[in-house]
């Protein structure tokens, strides 16, 4: 069983990837890079209706063989990608909703947090975070 | 066909199915008749004609031999799903219809012969298709256009007994005529063929679903398949695609449910396949693309697993791959035909797909098939088969047609799949691959994934570098890196050039290598410590004129050619010298210029820094230091170099100035004199230059356009300063490498001058004078400033019509014209010395009013040193001020009667008054130094015109009037008669004498004139006295060309007697004056009321006493006796004066002196 959190920029640089298990690693990292295409795709269709509407959650991205690809972004355009493995039938809609609602919640906390000291890397406490959830579904 | 295409789809699977319908008895080659039948069959076939295929066939060919038909299954044990020909053979060798052609007339005289001849020729089809449905229809072609139907007696007869003798029925036969019209008939003629072919299929489908019944489930479960198959066919056959792709969805169910093992799950899978793809065409054929795309999920889902077995897994990869690529073929068919697709839904998806399973497929290959070169391929073929062919799809051909699930043969089995191996060893896996990448790549691009292509062609590149074909592989890689860079994915970055490196190494290619190897340890590179200082190790030996070290996991044979590739370049002697431009990558080499000010002045030297960075593991050396301006007589001042040993290069010494120590800054100051012309330019850095290794080994100029920065710098520094991290405190001479901005352009600018600039003037200016301004100009330089030139004027840039309106001159004494500049430019004022003061006057004059503003520029020479260089630099100084300018007064101007009342005409020949008011609106006195009255030529003055007003002074506010008595001689145009204008000249008071007078000319306005037939003036003293005589001469003028009578009469008041005419009546001839003599006797003393005067003229009834006022006084003042007359002298001043009094609280007093002397004139003024 394989998961993957990504958090990628406005700009679609890398913030933080993470993925169960470590094998395999930089398929998923041109997996979740190639899912932007979508992404991109799917903010630009939405336009400024994404404003208004609020729903960030762009649900599955595109299904591949062996994974589930599904996204999220931000107001400020901060995406959230996140690959399942396609066997995985416990992960539903709903709770993939959920957990990218906790992700973005957790994002924003290290964001906002102005007590972040020098040599600390601000996604200490989204790691934390992350690997308790994925303890969860793995 | 041999096995390593038996998961390849046959032909007759991937063509449309049509009805097959064969031609016989045309002689094609040598009947032109026949050639050109045919040829209307066959040529020009577009989708609008029925959907057959026609063949040509001599009437006596043998059609494949139907077998008996079988009465019971019951024994019967199927041996495979499907026979490999039955589809070739339903579509090209088993006819739905034989058509019979013959050359017959309805009124050929042979007629008997002829048929006879012809049942012949039906009956050898019938033989030939013994036991088939096929049907039969004879055509005969005839010379003749045949009558309307009916119309033909023998025709109806012989065709009746025609068909009769070749036991036909009237339906299958037909007449051709060979005329013009041959398409038309043609074209009839299929349609009923394929109505006859229809007929044929579906005969075949009811025949296949009678055997149904006498299947059962455990012995003929293949069959149930077989059968399925068939009739689905049958009915692509017949054009029936719903029932076809009903009919196939049960057969793929059945297929299923079939018992599978490892024996048979080869053909299970390659049935399976065939009638998924089936499947998918329909719907795409129905336009139902989501039902396609379901029903191959289905199919993958349920066949995924089905691998076989474990020694020819490759197999299954090879068969999951057709199947995606066919599938995707299908799609972009259909996309071609018009369906959209989506970008998350496209064959290219499919493509990518196919193309994994065909990377699988290598590496179960290279897994499975690593056989020893002793392995040989076993003899006698284990895959050759009697027939050459396969009996069913997707059997073994060691072991056709045995159900059996335990192999009686295990020997056998084991060569069989040695044979298949060894076969597939062969594959050139790489070149299937990419054709499948290539297909996604080109897919993708349409349906806007650029990222999901790159991806792809890191594959492909990736694959080309596995199929050793370096060349290609580092093109695609080198296309799709700078994707990557640019949006910051380094970990992917890394890989791509870890590959590229190879690839570069693997062909010696030096400068791709060495490109590379710097990104490659640069900060964007993931690698781990101990790859970066192998990297930096081949660097240093490519930089040393030796070879690197091979990269690891790189083929042996590939890196023994490579080996020798590099020892040529090492001999190769010159073109060892790489320029590598920098911005676009990322290398470890990181720098930044930085000028220390925006701005320098050009007696100071410029001052810079270029700030180095080193991000590999070990130390390195640098041999030179170079920074490029866009005046490029700066470089040579901004160059850092150090001759080095080449065996120091290894030596690891942080110590040398020229040596950059991973993870510290280093700091290089330079400083140079700008040039005196360069001032007011930008000075910029247009490139830095570092060289790494030596010209006599290699040399590698790191290029950095403009002041450094590379490919990541720009977001770096975004993000640096977004950052709210607090950073730890360094030592003095260190800095953060985050907060170095680069700042790569400087200006040089003048020096500062060292004089003072005063302006003194009086604001505001007044319009038109000579406004006189004092600029003072003060050295405190030290030396001699020389060439001391003023600008001084009107600013340039403002209102164009100011320049107009403002002249400036150095000459106050006289009034300038317009003629002058509104700016005089470089005014030389010849050399200052240290402490010396100079003042210049500058007039202005400005002939409007509002605000200008003005700039005093003051410029010169000195000699400076800079260090120890003596330049001799211009400073310049500006002051601007804004001057406002205002009228110095207002100048009313009016026209009174005699008796100072308001007049709007005047009446010809009768005296009135005009009076002037200046009214000073200057805050500063101002100088009346006289003024004129400039009358024009119709208007005359009554008596002398001398100004009143001469060197009065007018403070704010003040006003002084005059009033000239005028006359207007009578006029013909009714209209306005110009007066004049009035000159006033006026300076301001000021102490200095030189100030020129100003003229303002006031155009003084035009009175309308009137004449009036009779003038009536009275001629009497200026007082009476009480019991004296006070004789009064009215004088009457007749002002008409006319005899005038006129009635006078003169109306008795309390205050006077009077004798004279009391009431007269007489006649004034034209021009001339009657006198009216009267002796008034004043009684009482005071200001008295006159008898009053009426007079009535006969001629003009509208000659009013009313008008009569305006020219002869009411009243009079009258004094007391003359005894009372010295005592009351003075008293009579004082009550003149109380009269006046309200005239000098309102005016100046010149008013006041003019107004008395006016009094004191009997003839004109009475008050």
């Amino acid at each position: 069983m394989s998961l993957q959190g990504d958090l990628s920029s406005p700009q679609n640089y890398p913030l933080y990837i993470r993925s169960v298990p470590t094998e395999n690693e930089l398929k998923f990292h041109y997996t979740v890079h190639t899912s932007l295409d979508v992404v991109d795709e799917k903010i630009s269709a939405m336009g400024k209706a994404l404003v208004d509407q609020r729903e960030l959650y762009l649900g599955l991205l595109y299904p591949t063989e062996d994974y589930k690809v599904y996204g999220y972004v931000t107001n400020s355009k901060v995406k959230f990608v996140m690959v399942v493995d396609s066997s995985n039938t416990a992960l539903r809609d709903n709770e993939i909703r959920s957990m990218f609602r906790k992700l973005h919640n957790s994002y924003t906390d290290i964001m906002c947090n102005p007590s972040i000291t020098r040599g600390q890397d601000p996604f200490q406490a989204f790691d934390t975070m992350v690997n308790s959830m994925m303890m969860q579904v793995c | 066909m041999t096995p390593p295409t038996h998961w390849d789809f046959p032909v007759e699977l991937c063509c449309r199915p049509m009805a097959f319908v064969t031609l016989t008895g045309l002689d094609v080659v040598y009947n032109a008749v026949h050639r050109a039948v045919w040829d209307a069959f066959c040529a020009n076939r577009r989708a609008d004609r029925v959907p057959i295929s026609f063949k040509v066939l001599p009437g006596d060919h043998e059609y494949p031999k139907c077998r008996t038909k079988r009465t019971s299954y019951e024994w019967y044990i199927p041996k495979g799903i499907l026979k490999t020909g039955w589809m070739n053979k339903h579509l090209n060798l088993v006819p739905a219809l034989v058509v019979v052609f013959y050359e017959l007339d309805w009124d050929e005289p042979q007629w008997k012969e002829k048929q006879l001849e012809c049942a012949t020729r039906v009956e050898i089809v019938r033989q030939s298709l013994q036991g088939r449905n096929t049907k039969v229809a004879v055509v005969l072609i005839q010379k003749k256009t045949p009558l309307p139907p009916g119309e033909d007696v023998i025709a109806s007869e012989r065709a009746a007994a025609l068909c009769n003798a070749c036991d036909l029925s009237g339906k299958s036969l037909f007449v051709l005529p060979h005329t013009d019209h041959l398409v038309g008939y043609i074209i009839r003629l299929e349609n009923a063929f394929y109505e006859h072919a229809q007929t044929y299929y579906y005969t075949e489908i009811r025949r296949v679903k009678s055997h149904k019944e006498f299947l059962n489930k455990t012995t003929h479960q293949l069959l149930f398949v077989r059968h399925q198959f068939k009739i689905a066919f049958f009915s692509e056959l017949k054009q029936d695609t719903q029932n076809a792709l009903k009919n196939y969805r049960t057969a793929y169910n059945l297929v299923h449910e079939l018992r599978a093992h490892e024996t048979n799950i080869l053909e299970i899978k390659t049935m399976a396949g065939f009638i998924n793809y089936k499947i998918c065409r329909l719907c795409f054929q129905h336009n139902t693309p989501l039902d396609a795309i379901a029903q191959f999920r289905k199919h993958i889902d349920l066949c995924k697993k089905k691998i076989g077995s474990a020694e020819l897994a490759f197999e299954h990869a090879a068969w999951m791959s057709k199947q995606f690529q066919a599938f995707g073929d299908l799609f972009d068919e259909a996309i071609k035909l018009g369906l959209t697709a989506i970008q998350t839904q496209n064959p290219g998806f499919y493509y990518q797909q196919a193309a994994y399973y065909a990377q699988e497929r290598k590496q179960l290959a290279s897994m499975l098939c690593n056989h020893d070169s002793s392995v040989t391929y076993p003899s006698p073929d284990p895959l050759e088969t009697p027939t050459g062919v396969l009996d069913f799809y997707g059997q073994r051909p060691w072991r056709q047609g045995i159900l059996s699930f335990d192999l009686s043969d295990p020997e056998k089995e084991k060569m069989g799949i040695l044979s298949l191996q060894l076969k597939e060893k062969n594959v050139l896996h790489s070149e299937l691959i990419i054709t499948l990448l290539s297909n996604a790549v080109a897919q993708f691009k349409k349906y806007k994934c650029p990222r999901m292509k790159s991806h792809l062609m890191v594959q492909m590149g990736e694959e080309y570098y596995y199929a050793k074909d370096y060349a290609k592989a580092l093109k695609l890689l080198d296309y799709v890196m700078c994707e990557y860079r640019s949006e910051g994915w380094w970990t992917l970055l890394t890989s791509i050039l870890t590959t590229a490196l190879k690839c570069s190494y693997l062909m010696a290619q030096l400068k791709d290598y060495i490109t590379y190897s710097l990104e490659l340890l640069g900060r964007a590179s993931t690698l781990k410590e101990d790859q970066k200082s192998r990297i930096e190790k081949n660097l240093i030996k490519v930089l040393m004129n030796e070879s690197p070290d091979p990269e690891p996991d790189c083929d042996t044979a590939a890196v023994k050619a490579s080996q020798k590739l590099w020892a040529d370049r090492v001999s190769l002697a010159g073109s060892n010298i790489f320029t590598i431009e920098v911005q676009d990558f990322i290398p470890f080499v990181q720098c930044k210029a930085k000028f220390l000010a925006p701005s320098f002045h050009v007696d100071v030297p410029v001052q810079f820094d270029v700030y180095l960075r080193a991000d590999c593991p070990h130390p390195i050396r640098f041999s030179k230091l170079c920074i490029s301006f866009n005046n490029q007589d700066y470089n040579q001042y901004c160059v850092v170099e150090e001759a080095y040993q080449k065996s120091d290069i290894l030596e690891q010494s942080s110590q040398g100035t020229m040596c950059l120590v991973p993870g510290k800054t280093r700091k290089f100051s330079f400083k140079f004199v700008a040039k005196t012309e360069d001032v007011g330019k930008k000075i910029e850095i247009t490139s830095v230059d570092l060289i790494l290794g030596s010209e006599s080994g290699r040399c590698v100029i790191l290029n950095w356009r403009g002041g450094g920065g590379d490919a990541a710098s720009s977001q770096e520094a975004l993000q640096a300063a977004r950052s709210f991290k607090r950073r730890p405190k360094l030592p003095d001479n260190e800095v953060h490498w985050d907060t170095l901005t680069i700042q790569a352009s400087t200006m040089i600018i003048s020096r500062v001058p060292n004089i003072s600039v005063q302006l003194r003037h009086e604001p505001p200016a007044l319009t038109n004078e000579m406004y006189c301004l004092i600029v003072t100009v003060e050295s405190h330089e030290e030396t001699v400033a020389k060439d001391v030139k003023l600008t001084a004027g009107l600013k340039p840039g403002q209102d164009a019509n100011l320049t107009q309106k403002t002249q400036v001159t150095l000459h106050g004494t006289d009034a300038c014209d317009d003629s002058f500049p509104a700016l005089l430019p470089d005014i030389p004022v010849g050399d200052l010395q240290p402490g010396e003061k100079l003042e210049k006057p500058i007039y202005i004059r400005c002939g409007t009013v509002g605000a200008r503003m003005f700039l005093f520029y003051i410029s010169y020479l000195i000699n400076t040193v800079v260090e120890g260089k003596e330049i001799l630099c211009r400073c310049h100084r500006d002051e601007t001020v804004t001057i406002d300018t205002v009228f110095p007064f207002d100048v009313a101007v009016k026209f009174v009667s005699t008796k100072l009342e308001h007049l709007d005409r005047v009446f010809a020949d009768i005296p009135f008054l005009l009076m002037t008011d200046i009214l000073s609106a200057s805050p500063w006195p101002i100088t009346i130094v006289t003024s004129q009255l400039q009358l024009s030529a119709s208007m005359t003055p009554v008596d002398q015109l001398e100004s009143y007003v001469g060197n009065v002074v007018l403070q704010t506010g003040e006003s002084a009037s005059e009033c000239f008595c005028l006359r207007c001689p009578p006029v013909t145009n009714a209209s306005g008669v110009a007066t004049g204008c009035y000159v006033i000249s006026w300076k301001r008071s000021s102490p200095v004498e030189s100030v020129p007078v100003v003229n303002t000319i006031i155009t003084l306005p035009h009175v309308i004139v009137e004449s009036i037939p009779l003038h009536v003036n009275a001629d009497l003293p200026s007082f009476g006295r009480v019991r004296e005589s006070l004789p009064v001469r009215y004088h009457l003028q007749n002002k008409t060309n006319l005899v005038q009578d006129v009635e006078v009469s003169v109306e008795p008041s309390d205050a006077f007697m009077f004798s004279g005419l009391k009431q007269i009546r007489l006649r004034i001839l034209p021009g001339m004056q009657q006198e009216m003599l009267y002796n008034f006797y004043p009684l009482m003393a005071g200001y008295q009321q006159l008898p009053s005067l009426h007079v009535n003229l006969m001629r003009f009834p509208n000659f009013t006493n009313q008008l009569l006022r305006r020219f002869i006084p009411t009243n009079i003042f009258v004094k007391v006796r003359l005894q009372f007359n010295h005592a009351m002298k003075n008293r009579s001043f004082d009550f003149l004066r109380i009269i006046l009094s309200p005239f000098a609280q309102n005016s100046a007093f010149s008013f006041h002196c003019c107004c008395l002397q006016n009094i004191l004139s009997p003839k004109t003024l009475f008050i």
